[in-house]
């Protein structure tokens, strides 16, 4: 069992009790609501008569349903309209801070609450989402949790839960050029498989993990339950502090200087012990493609999609099932695979420095004639922050379309869908069958700058040739 | 679909039913509901969604439109079941369509919390096993008698030691599964560590 590291610290911080059944009951010190999965929710409080515990805790945005092209009210779709107006009204009875449309807040729950500096070290935080895992990269304990869960934050601001055990991923070295955190994240994933996470929350560490920006490292703790891991973390140090310093949310003055205390003394000890360590050479690390229908199932640009016989038993079930879904066959390489739309956001990648990194591949070129391409900034922030550096005219220079915030395509509950069989080159994090909107759809997931090379060639490219 | 839908409620001990075999590994739970069906309010309707674009790409052959599927409550899987997002909406919808129980070799995290949360017991056996009842499944019927007092489940033929993690077996037993009002049993406690977390008293502005 797992001793000292910033998980056990954190959990035993926040446990309220230990229940009859054995789990622990563990309160919840930041909740995070959309409008997916807080209505039910809502509902049940309504026949249960019970009240919202401590309103200031949970703060809501709406993100999934929220159209990308036009956000004037009411929206063209019935059924997001509905949606939108349900927690709007549920925030407004409940007291629940919400930042809607236009607030200047608003955006993907994942990239907003770090923005805001609602995300800091030592917090357990709770959300109707899976993507919850990013908040680790503050030293934060989160996790995704489902609708019934989120009623019960909702009504007592705790939730029944057993321990996880800790693996450490530890990363040496450092990534080289044109090699991204998505690609880190991809490939720790394919070496442990989708399912290595179940029951674990991951601690992601080493020189390679401290070389990156918090933004970076929100993207890897975004895919961590990619990889079957419910909560992955990094231990907050000074790029962490500096990230919060000054945000609306932080603390200020006095509290400040108590807060970095007291976050210091979170990190996992040197002599912590873990369930399970894991090392890797992150400088072996190169552009990283998905040819499959899990996140796991990755290559090199280089690579070949692999040969059935080159696969564990346990894979290959899913394997046989990607190459007919995908048109694939095993052996082909990825590299100069056609794309017919490519898209950069998501809360994986839709940060100003993904929006950055792709700007700088697009500048000065044209996105092929046979490609659909936009860019969907992960929150209003971003979209403002992006107009001020003018990275919107760049992309919309070389034939990218420029969005308004919100999830866009990486789910597919609004009108950004793909068509058919369309290949996608997609920042964003899953590959599942049927995930970008059309039930035969076909998604690629990569690094923002390799989206962008791909939007330029009308095929999946090695970004390493545009930035030479 | 079963129209006589009622939600589980008290304890749960029993559970007979014929099982339905499902094969493949991380099935996730954008296949088991699609997002487009999650534009909703309530979970009322998702029972007719469930597995829609597979069972569409398979044309009345996927089992869950199989006609000696259609009274079957006890769903068998491979590895991984319920990995990806979420929503709830994917065990909502399997349920609404008449499942009971998922027994399976191994699920996702937040889909098995999930699972608990609403009552439906999930229960783990190894890889052989499994296999040996979607095998037997493929040329007859197989009708399971789970007993999760001796976490159990026999048939005519066949007898499994099921695994199930002991606090949720526990929750079922005693009716304690739908979790809100044992959490809210320690209403003083949760006001103790409210007050005595570090970070609430930095963030004064959210107040």
């Amino acid at each position: 069992m797992s001793q000292d590291t910033l998980f056990d610290k954190v959990w035993d911080l926040h446990k309220v009790s230990s229940l009859p059944g054995g789990s622990d009951q563990i309160f919840i010190g930041l909740h995070l609501i959309h409008e997916v999965t807080s209505p039910q929710a809502f509902g049940a409080l309504k026949d249960k008569k019970l009240k919202v515990k401590f309103p200031e805790r949970t703060v809501a945005t709406v993100d999934h349903i929220v159209p990308t092209d036009n956000q004037s009210r009411p929206f063209k779709d019935n059924l997001a309209e509905q949606m939108i107006e349900t927690l709007e009204k549920n925030c407004l009875e409940h007291k629940i801070r919400f930042f809607n449309i236009g607030s200047g807040n608003q955006g993907i729950v994942h990239v907003v609450a770090p923005e805001l500096g609602l995300t800091q070290p030592g917090m357990t935080i709770a959300c109707g989402d899976s993507h919850t895992s990013t908040h680790g990269a503050f030293g934060s304990i989160a996790f995704g949790i489902g609708t019934s869960q989120v009623r019960d934050v909702l009504a007592t601001q705790t939730l029944a839960m057993n321990k996880l055990k800790v693996r450490q991923i530890w990363c040496d070295n450092k990534l080289s050029k044109g090699v991204y955190a998505k690609d880190l994240v991809l490939h720790i994933i394919n070496k442990l498989g989708v399912k290595a996470g179940v029951g674990f929350a991951y601690e992601f560490a080493g020189p390679a993990i401290h070389e990156l920006s918090m933004e970076e490292r929100m993207t890897i703790c975004n895919m961590s339950i990619e990889g079957g891991a419910r909560c992955g973390y990094i231990n907050p140090d000074e790029k962490t502090f500096s990230y919060i310093k000054n945000k609306l949310y932080a603390p200020k003055n006095e509290h400040w200087d108590r807060a970095l205390r007291w976050w210091e003394s979170l990190k996992s000890n040197e002599n912590s012990i873990y369930d399970d360590v894991i090392k890797l050479d992150a400088s072996k690390v190169e552009p990283t493609v998905t040819w499959g229908i899990t996140p796991g199932q990755s290559i090199s640009i280089n690579q070949q999609i692999p040969l059935l016989d080159e696969l564990s038993p346990n894979d290959k079930l899913v394997a046989e099932e990607a190459y007919e879904y995908m048109s694939f066959k095993p052996g082909q390489l990825i590299k100069d695979t056609p794309v017919d739309v490519c898209f950069i956001g998501s809360c994986t990648n839709g940060r100003i420095s993904d929006l950055r990194v792709a700007a700088k591949v697009l500048k000065g070129k044209k996105v092929s004639k046979n490609v659909k391409a936009f860019a969907v900034p992960g929150s209003e922030k971003v979209a403002t922050k992006a107009k001020k550096e003018g990275l919107d005219q760049i992309f919309k220079d070389s034939g990218f379309e420029w969005r308004e915030p919100g999830c866009s395509m990486c789910l597919a509950m609004n009108s950004d869908k793909l068509i058919g069989n369309q290949v996608s080159a997609s920042s964003s994090n899953r590959n599942f069958k049927g995930r970008q909107g059309s039930p035969s759809g076909r998604t690629l997931l990569m690094s923002p700058a390799m989206v962008a090379a791909a939007a330029i060639n009308g095929k999946v490219s090695d970004v390493r040739e545009f930035i030479n | 679909m079963k129209s006589e839908f009622t939600q589980p409620i008290g304890k749960i001990s029993n559970i007979n039913g014929q099982c339905i075999p499902l094969i493949g590994n991380d099935t996730d739970t954008d296949r088991i509901i699609p997002a487009r069906f999650l534009k909703c309010v309530n979970f009322d309707s998702l029972g007719e969604s469930v597995f829609e674009d597979d069972r569409k790409t398979l044309k009345g052959k996927h089992p869950f439109d199989l006609e000696e599927n259609k009274n079957a409550s006890i769903l068998i899987v491979n590895s991984n079941f319920g990995c990806g997002s979420s929503r709830e909406h994917a065990p909502q919808a399997l349920m609404r369509w008449g499942i009971k129980a998922i027994i399976g070799e191994s699920f996702a995290d937040i889909f098995y919390s999930n699972c608990i949360a609403i009552g439906i017991p999930c229960f783990t056996l190894p890889k052989k096993s499994i296999e040996e009842m979607q095998n037997y499944c493929n040329n007859q019927f197989l009708f399971l008698e789970i007993d999760l007092k001796k976490s159990l489940a026999k048939s005519k033929d066949l007898n499994f030691n099921l695994e199930i993690r002991e606090s949720s077996r526990k929750m079922f037993l005693t009716g304690e599964w739908d979790a809100t009002s044992t959490l809210l049993d320690n209403e003083n406690l949760i006001e103790n560590k409210f007050t005595q977390l570090p970070y609430i008293k930095f963030n004064t502005n959210l107040l």
